[in-house]
């Protein structure tokens, strides 16, 4: 949070996290945003959109990162910037223990996020759901279809802006 | 998995360990047959659909399909308010509902930063192990089940009619419970409560003993699930595995206590992995020992928490529950061990609005099943079938 | 009063004595050249063991099932649920005859009929006591064997006419799983033929007559009989597909196998078959092994417990107490343990039991030659 009180001293998980920004803010340098150090959920925001895959590669293998364990990737909208996103959980499981979270976002219409499934399995379906809900692509993704709704379904659901369409296959949609 | 099959393009080798039966092995290409197992299929456990590709009685592949039971969870939350979502969170893993619940609560209040009376957190913990229990005997019994064993089904079912029971005595209901709130839980344990748990504590120890004799020991058990399906640790924690599957391949995590929430730090409880001794690490057979292993640890929390819980005097279970729940703006990723593994809400306020912005829900037989693709190439019909029951799908869950 | 006085009065000897004489004037009734009477007589087990099997065999499935099972079964037809059968029947008789439009009508057809003829036809050659015989073949071992392979036919007919891709699964692992059963289940067939010395149904039981009970049963007459019997019990659980060798109607994998897309009374007779079939393999069973319509009970001194419980409707009580028992064991065995895959199952026969069975057919006559 912006207004967190200067000088309170952070929990130690998030000391951990900032550690590791760190790490990923000396490869990367302008590639990705200051760290956010609240305590809820520790995060930074890449900026340069094309080089997710590169961090994501980085945090994964570099030896005090070992992010080896990808909780949660949620895409999210934010209709306000016209921008659509996903939030990356990641863990080092077993290995260093600690915890941050990513975000990546993408111009909300035609916008591309490069797959980070390749790194993390566990993105592979994520990444499908998330581009079902809200329709960013994910370039390189190796089997780019929706997963939850119809193959032929249209609009994305959970951007802000979605209605829902008149009818499917001849049944009236809206209830 | 390695070791277990490879599938290419006009040569198909499957070589098996045990017994050194070397099942198939040939360079002949024959014609593969497109075999659609499920939605509507006995082992696939509610609606998922398996697009097999097979030669004979091999799966060259099997592409997983969802969505049949999509019910538009995370496009509800944002229709209504906080409070509103805890009965949604029931109906995604129905079979273990207090601790869907559960880990939405732990989420919202990470978010309000609220302090839960501590006897709150004892019926949490007493009641989310109760449902544990109920939601591995399913687990346990319908893997029976998958492999052609139907009495262990029964047994299993008639000891969780006995939790069914004391939950729904507690919550009034018997499987979708609305029972944690967020900041508390919906009413104080009934009077006698503890007393009959811990009656089903004795009833069941010796239950679980029967179970296993009946189904873990038994040889043709254990030869259909034995190397079946191995995950090595690595792969599985790329996978995004949690819970007793990323427990069956030998990684000893646990939220419990890797990322401990309420009580749980208070609680003396071992998280079993198997040792490689009885199964081979990774394999069905793991998977489901780890599974009947923490009944029993759930059992013996579940009694420790009796032992430790404050009285009820003075108690309302309720007295933390915010009028009106408007967390500031921010985000957070809340967490708990779900019987299946973690579950995770993420959930975006804007700190305006009684409803989340976003919420999204990390649900873990999903991201478990997400492996099946790579888990059943080269495999036998039958093992398919051990597979998927092995990783015991919710396919509420998994839809959402 | 004297021990002697005892048979005299006791309900085994009415029972025998009257009733031999009276299987023995229906056998001679003739209606000019026609034997009434012996038809009469082959007709009643068959009859009596088609409701026994349609009714009782699935009611008694149910009911063990269930008490296997911390359940109660049926309760709700009749006393106990002792109608459920009955209701069942009139049901699947009610429940119209689907054939799918992409089935092979001739096969889907014929498929469930080659079944049940295959499966009954063996019933002919068991005697059912001294008299109770439909046709006493001297090759009738080898009939039963050779007739039950019909079903394959069958099966095979009704996986493939259903067009249903489960039900081809279903077909070919039946008839790979039947067939290579069918070895270890004559050779071990054969050991107990060697030691009778005939292929008649009626001879191999009545060799194994006399006052001593159960000591004349093959099981007990060689140190090695245990061997064969207890590969024929295997083999034949996998011949009819009961558990654990179910991989052919695999519920849980083939959704109900080769009869997948059967409804009605289709449905019904191919369940009849099965447990009609299950019925035979005991039958065989307990001939070739136990002695059939022969008394367990021996005579110790003057307790004549053989000679009470000897006469051809307690023969038929026997051998069809000594089928019940075999049946019990099947369902038994089905309701505890889960089901082999199917290269486990081709392994145990191919790799254990047929080996074994050579194995026990080498002891049986050396056995036979040697040791009188």
């Amino acid at each position: 949070m912006s207004d967190m009180e200067e000088g309170r001293v952070l929990p130690q998980s998030v000391q951990q996290s900032a550690a590791a920004y760190e790490v990923v803010r000396e490869a990367f340098g302008p590639a990705v945003s200051d760290f956010d150090a609240n305590e809820f959920m520790p995060f930074f925001e890449v900026l340069e959109t094309e080089k997710w895959q590169d961090i994501a590669l980085f945090m994964r293998d570099h030896p005090r990162l070992k992010f080896n364990y990808m909780a949660c990737l949620s895409g999210v909208d934010y209709p306000a910037e016209e921008k659509l996103g996903i939030v990356c959980n990641l863990e080092s499981l077993g290995v260093l223990g600690h915890r941050i979270a990513v975000k990546v976002k993408c111009a909300r219409n035609g916008g591309s996020i490069p797959t980070a499934s390749y790194v993390w399995h566990t993105a592979n379906w994520h990444e499908r759901e998330a581009f079902d809900m809200f329709g960013m692509q994910f370039t390189g993704h190796p089997d780019p279809r929706r997963i939850l709704c119809p193959e032929d379904w249209e609009g994305f659901p959970l951007r802000k802006d979605y209605a829902v369409q008149e009818s499917y296959h001849g049944i009236k949609v809206p209830y | 998995m390695q070791e277990l099959g490879m599938a290419e393009q006009g040569s198909i080798r499957v070589s098996r360990k045990d017994n050194n039966v070397v099942v198939i092995e040939k360079d002949l290409a024959t014609e593969e047959m497109v075999l659609s197992m499920g939605p509507q299929h006995p082992s696939t456990h509610g609606v998922l659909k398996l697009e097999c590709l097979t030669d004979g009685e091999v799966v060259t592949s099997a592409e997983p399909y969802l969505g049949y039971l999509h019910r538009c969870f995370e496009k509800h939350c944002e229709m209504v308010d906080y409070p509103g979502i805890v009965p949604y969170t029931d109906r995604m893993d129905y079979l273990a509902g207090m601790n869907n619940e559960w880990a939405y609560c732990i989420a919202v209040e990470k978010l309000l930063d609220i302090e839960i009376p501590r006897r709150v957190e004892f019926i949490r913990v007493i009641v989310s192990e109760l449902n544990r229990i109920a939601s591995h005997l399913v687990a346990i019994g319908t893997y029976a089940i998958d492999l052609g064993a139907f009495t262990p089904f029964l047994f299993c079912f008639r000891d969780r009619e006995h939790i069914l029971s004391l939950l729904e005595w507690a919550s009034g209901a018997r499987m979708l419970y609305n029972y944690i709130w967020i900041g508390g839980v919906a009413f104080d344990l009934p009077a006698d409560f503890i007393k009959r748990v811990s009656e089903f504590v004795d009833y069941f120890r010796p239950k679980a003993v029967e179970l296993c004799k009946l189904l873990t020991e038994n040889e043709i058990f254990v030869k259909r699930t034995k190397g079946i399906g191995i995950m090595p640790p690595d792969v599985a924690i790329n996978y995004g595995w949690s819970g007793p599957m990323l427990r069956g391949s030998g990684v000893q995590w646990d939220l419990r206590r890797n990322d401990p929430y309420s009580v749980y730090p208070e609680l003396d409880f071992k998280v079993p992995v198997p040792d490689g001794r009885f199964s081979d690490i990774g394999d069905c057979l793991s998977r489901h020992i780890v599974r009947a292993l923490e009944m029993e640890e759930s059992l013996s929390i579940i009694e420790q928490c009796i032992s430790k819980m404050p009285g009820s005097e003075g108690f309302n279970p309720r007295s933390a529950v915010p009028k009106r729940v408007r967390p500031k703006a921010g985000e957070v990723y809340g967490r708990a061990e779900n019987p299946r593994g973690e579950l995770g809400f993420y959930i975006q306020s804007d700190g305006k609005s009684t409803r989340p912005l976003r919420c999204k829900a990390r649900s873990s037989c999903f991201v478990n099943l997400s492996a099946m693709k790579d888990l059943s190439r080269g495999q036998l019909i039958p093992d398919l079938v051990a597979i998927i029951g092995s990783i015991d799908i919710v396919l509420g869950e998994v839809d959402r | 009063m004297t021990f002697s006085a005892i048979p005299l009065i006791s309900p085994p000897f009415l029972m025998g004595n009257n009733l031999n004489a009276w299987s023995e004037a229906l056998a001679g009734l003739t209606i000019s050249w026609f034997p009434l009477g012996l038809v009469i007589i082959a007709a009643i087990p068959l009859v009596f063991i088609a409701l026994y099997a349609l009714t009782y065999g699935v009611y008694g499935e149910r009911k063990i099932s269930a008490f296997m099972q911390d359940r109660l079964g049926p309760m709700e037809v009749g006393k106990w649920g002792i109608l459920q059968t009955l209701a069942d029947i009139l049901k699947l008789l009610q429940k119209e005859d689907i054939v799918p439009t992409a089935a092979d009508k001739f096969l889907f057809v014929i498929g469930p009929g080659i079944l049940f003829v295959g499966s009954f036809l063996a019933f002919a050659v068991l005697p059912f006591g001294p008299a109770f015989i439909g046709a006493d073949l001297n090759v009738g071992l080898f009939y039963a064997i050779g007739i039950v392979a019909l079903e394959v036919v069958g099966i095979l007919a009704a996986g493939w006419g259903s067009n249903n891709k489960w039900s081809l699964y279903g077909a070919v692992r039946s008839v790979a799983q039947i067939v290579s059963y069918e070895i270890p289940a004559a050779i071990a067939l054969l050991c107990g033929a060697m030691m009778a010395g005939t292929l008649s149904m009626q001879q191999i039981s009545v060799l194994q007559s006399g006052p001593y009970g159960f000591a004349h049963f093959f099981l007990f007459q060689s140190p090695i009989a245990w061997l064969p019997f207890l590969i024929y019990f295997i083999a034949s659980l996998a011949e009819t597909n009961r558990a654990p060798f179910d991989i052919p109607e695999a519920e849980s994998e083939l959704v109900a196998g080769y009869f997948t897309e059967y409804s009605g009374m289709k449905f019904a007779v191919i369940f009849l078959a099965e447990y009609g079939s299950m019925f035979m393999v005991s039958a065989i069973i307990s001939i070739v092994f136990l002695g059939g319509w022969n008394s367990p009970l021996p005579n110790i001194g003057a307790l004549a417990l053989y000679d009470w419980t000897t006469g051809p409707v307690w023969g038929a009580f026997w051998i069809v107490s000594k089928g019940f028992f075999f049946i019990f064991v099947q369902m038994w065995l089905r309701w505890t343990l889960p089901r082999l895959r199917v290269d486990q199952l081709m392994y145990l026969c191919w790799k254990v039991l047929t080996p074994f069975a050579f194995v026990a057919f080498v002891l049986t006559a050396i056995w036979e030659i040697y040791v009188p």
